[in-house]
């Protein structure tokens, strides 16, 4: 029985950008920042509260895991804004939102009503859109 | 919830207010003031602001300064040094709330996150799930 999900990838297009992002602007924590040689790293952030959820900012780069020009695709891709990674959750979408505007962070969709509840889209530095919901 | 405050302007004075403490959080930052200029009375002020973080404007001040408090004691900075430069004017209320928060004392969090990191120096692949460090091809390193 999978009881949790304790990791989950996000492919960016630049690290260092993505801590800025996630970091600075959403307010996640870093959970671990392992340099994995040169040019190479293993970063998670968690949302503030729930640190057993790591979040992989992946990059995108040749090698393994994207093959035969697979990374320079996937790049694309991501820079379209096709991918959606998640939904997010605050205690106050309006106010969420307002303050992530004043911090700079993009948004596709305000606060809007929709049937299956009160929701908003927002964008990453990458490209990576997120939905960003009230908690019930 | 969202419908309870209709009005775009009571959330913007009462983000400002939460940016502020985010800002501010070092210097002595007097809540009632604080209200006052979110043009609240202060128990309006306190009522929406739990509404909206899920915590009251002095609860959310000291989570704040012992996040930033966290941060200090990472960098290596004493914690009679960070005691002081996250605001807080006594290092036994300060070293109390920090236990209260992480259930630690702050010596023993900065000694356990200088070990944890020593640990990811030498060892990265303990912390990395091994599916992804096989993909990444760092295994074979």
């Amino acid at each position: 029985m999978i009881t949790k999900l304790n990791h989950v990838s996000v492919f960016v297009l630049n690290q260092d950008s993505a801590y800025e992002f996630y970091v600075n602007k959403l307010g996640f924590k870093v959970h671990t920042d392992a340099a994995m040689g040169p040019g190479m790293r293993w970063l998670t952030v968690c949302p503030p509260d729930q640190p057993e959820l790591e979040i992989s900012l992946m990059a995108i780069e040749d090698g393994m895991m994207f093959k035969n020009g697979a990374a320079a695709q996937m790049k694309e891709l991501v820079k379209k804004g096709t991918f959606g990674f998640g939904v997010f959750e605050c205690h106050d979408l309006n106010a969420t939102y307002e303050e992530l505007k004043e911090k700079g962070v993009v948004f596709k969709k305000p606060p809007t009503k929709e049937f299956y509840g009160y929701e908003a889209l927002f964008v990453d530095d990458s490209g990576n859109w997120f939905s960003l919901g009230e908690k019930k | 919830m969202s419908q309870q405050y209709p009005k775009q302007y009571l959330y913007k004075r009462v983000v400002q207010a939460k940016l502020f403490i985010d800002e501010q959080f070092s210097e002595k930052i007097d809540l009632d003031n604080i209200a006052d200029e979110a043009w609240f009375s202060k128990f309006h002020f306190i009522r929406l602001f739990k509404t909206m973080y899920g915590n009251t404007p002095h609860q959310y001040l000291i989570k704040v300064r012992i996040e930033n408090a966290k941060e200090l004691l990472q960098k290596g900075i004493s914690a009679a040094d960070t005691c002081f430069a996250v605001g807080f004017d006594s290092i036994p209320s300060f070293t109390a709330l920090f236990k209260k928060y992480t259930k630690l004392s702050p010596s023993v969090y900065q000694q356990q996150f200088k070990e944890r990191q020593e640990q990811i120096q030498k060892v990265p692949l303990q912390f990395i799930p091994n599916c992804f460090a096989e993909e990444k091809g760092w295994t074979k390193k």
